[in-house]
């Protein structure tokens, strides 16, 4: 059962990643958006490039993983292709597993390449098993997160509406281009509230020598955001087909 | 003969709405089963209790032995399952979309593309397995949406309206291709509201209607049990408003059907008090009697029977068309 589990998972990640996610409309989502945002901010405020690394890549694993989340759920229910992989003999919660995952892999191709240019072009040098603690769990919570809000709405249109507000939200308040110890205190404790905070602390602390407890602890809290948002979806997605 | 999905009392409400009510019935193994029934009457709601896709409200039931609320899993691994629609993905070639199945089927590495190549060639599709599925006709797409069901040799197959959107020539060499299957040794549950489609190709059937199955039997043997009545068909010059009242006055339990404009079916009674009733009523209307035949009792005729429904109903396709 397990074995057939795991299969399910892998090849639907595999068979999302052919079929959504290497195309170009999720490729310039989940790059050239981040870049020109960086970009953009780089040329209103000059400082150096490098502080913008960490969150360079953070956007990046943000809006790759969730440049298609939308419609890999939403969309196939509406085709009926979901239900050709729920008459698998897979669970149904493999069956989200395996969408979640489609969107952690293009995440990973998407932040492995903006991280490799940025640091080789700047001649950075960071820590790479940090970097992977920090970056696969966030994969995982934002691939999620869309998967969520995907499965709590039946539009494909409504699910990318929804999943907007987050994403701009987390921009502005996570420190991707602010520092989040410059906000108003409220403001700080909304940032607290959102995984992007997480990573891109931990980003942060990939870059720059120091204390790896924080790394730890940045990717721990990921890690509950993952179970936090990975859960509710497999029960709404249950009740899809009660 | 063995007994390949037993279900018992299965019911299925959607919210207030009762789709299934209480239904009970066996297949067996080797076998034909038609689910026959109009548009609404519960069948796809049926196939998607025994396939996992939806739970029931209450009632059990078993594939294989295996429960389908508990041990649905496992039940998957031995059937398969075409839906109404062809639901294969648009983006994958006709090889690509096999393979996958096969995957997701745990299909050995090594028997995959083999298998993948043999259907292909079964049903047709050899020289197109490049072409991209939603370049396909309507026929191929249904017959790739069969053999992507068959990928992992299934024991039964489950086929939601096989033949609807098709052209005639399709949906007949479809209909082979399931006697093909049958011949195979496969099992096939199959849902229908085309009254000839069940007649030829379904060792019995189960007549559902509004989520009740009414009857079960063989195609032969309820027809056999619609002949115990006498049927008349007569053909009209125009409309004859007033007949049903005119015969509900012949002696013994008679029913008129209306089958077409100006065609009605009369069911029971003595044929001699309903022909001269029949002339009686239309002397002196400007009515003229075009044809009248003794029909020999057909699977529409026996639903009309069991039911009380119009044949009408059944040709109406989903969405009211």
């Amino acid at each position: 059962m397990l074995r057939d589990n795991l299969r399910g998972i892998y090849y639907i990640a595999l068979k999302d990643m052919r079929i959504y996610y290497l195309k170009p409309p999720s490729v310039s989502w989940g790059i050239i958006f981040p870049l020109s945002w960086i970009f953009a901010f780089y040329l209103r405020n000059p400082r150096s490039f490098e502080e913008l690394v960490p969150g360079l890549i953070a956007m990046t694993i943000l809006f790759s993983t969730t440049a298609a989340e939308a419609v890999v759920i939403n969309f196939e229910l509406r085709l009926g292709t979901l239900e050709r992989l729920l008459l698998a003999p897979i669970s149904l919660p493999s069956v989200l597993l395996g969408k979640v995952l489609g969107g952690a892999f293009f995440g990973l191709l998407m932040s492995i390449t903006v991280t490799l240019i940025s640091t080789l072009a700047l001649g950075l040098h960071p820590s790479v098993f940090k970097l992977i603690v920090i970056i696969i769990p966030s994969l995982l919570v934002f691939s999620s997160l869309g998967a969520l809000l995907c499965v709590m709405v039946r539009e494909v249109f409504e699910a990318q509406t929804l999943l907007n507000l987050p994403r701009f939200l987390m921009i502005f308040l996570c420190g991707v281009v602010y520092p989040i110890e410059a906000m108003p205190g409220a403001l700080r404790f909304v940032a607290h509230l959102m995984p992007l905070t997480y990573t891109v602390d931990g980003l942060r602390r990939c870059f720059s020598p120091g204390s790896d407890a924080v790394v730890y602890l940045d990717a721990l809290v990921l890690v509950a955001f993952f179970l936090l948002f990975i859960l509710p979806a497999i029960r709404l997605f249950y009740s899809k087909f009660e | 003969m063995e007994t390949v999905i037993r279900v018992s009392d299965l019911t299925k409400f959607y919210g207030e709405v009762l789709a299934v009510d209480h239904i009970s019935f066996e297949v067996r193994r080797g076998e034909i089963f038609g689910f026959l029934g109009p548009n609404g009457a519960g069948k796809t709601t049926t196939i998607r209790m025994l396939t996992g896709l939806s739970r029931p409200t209450e009632g059990s039931a078993t594939v294989l032995g295996y429960d389908v609320c508990t041990e649905v899993t496992q039940a998957k691994r031995h059937v398969g399952v075409v839906p109404e629609n062809s639901n294969l993905y648009d983006e994958f070639t006709v090889l690509d979309n096999l393979l996958f199945m096969a995957q997701l089927y745990g299909v050995p590495r090594a028997r995959r593309r083999e298998k993948a190549e043999e259907l292909l060639k079964i049903f047709g599709l050899s020289d197109r397995k490049d072409s991209p599925f939603r370049t396909l006709s309507r026929g191929m797409k249904r017959a790739l949406t069969i053999a992507a069901a068959l990928i992992h040799e299934p024991e039964i197959l489950f086929l939601d309206e096989p033949t609807v959107g098709l052209d005639v020539v399709a949906a007949r060499s479809l209909r082979n291709l399931i006697g093909q299957l049958r011949r195979r040794g496969i099992t096939i549950f199959l849902t229908t509201h085309y009254l000839e489609e069940a007649d030829l190709l379904c060792d019995r059937v189960a007549i559902l209607v509004r989520g009740k199955i009414l009857s079960v039997d063989s195609p032969g043997a309820l027809k056999e049990a619609a002949e115990e009545e006498s049927i008349i068909e007569f053909t009209f010059s125009g409309e004859i408003p007033g007949l049903i009242e005119e015969l509900s006055r012949v002696k013994g339990d008679v029913r008129v059907v209306p089958v077409d404009f100006g065609k009605v079916r009369v069911y029971g009674g003595s044929p001699g008090d309903i022909l001269e009733a029949v002339f009686r009523f239309v002397r002196g209307k400007g009515i003229e009697v075009l044809s009248v035949n003794s029909i020999k009792p057909s699977l529409e005729d026996a639903f009309i029977k069991i039911t009380g429904l119009s044949p009408a109903i059944m040709a109406i396709e989903k969405g009211g068309r």
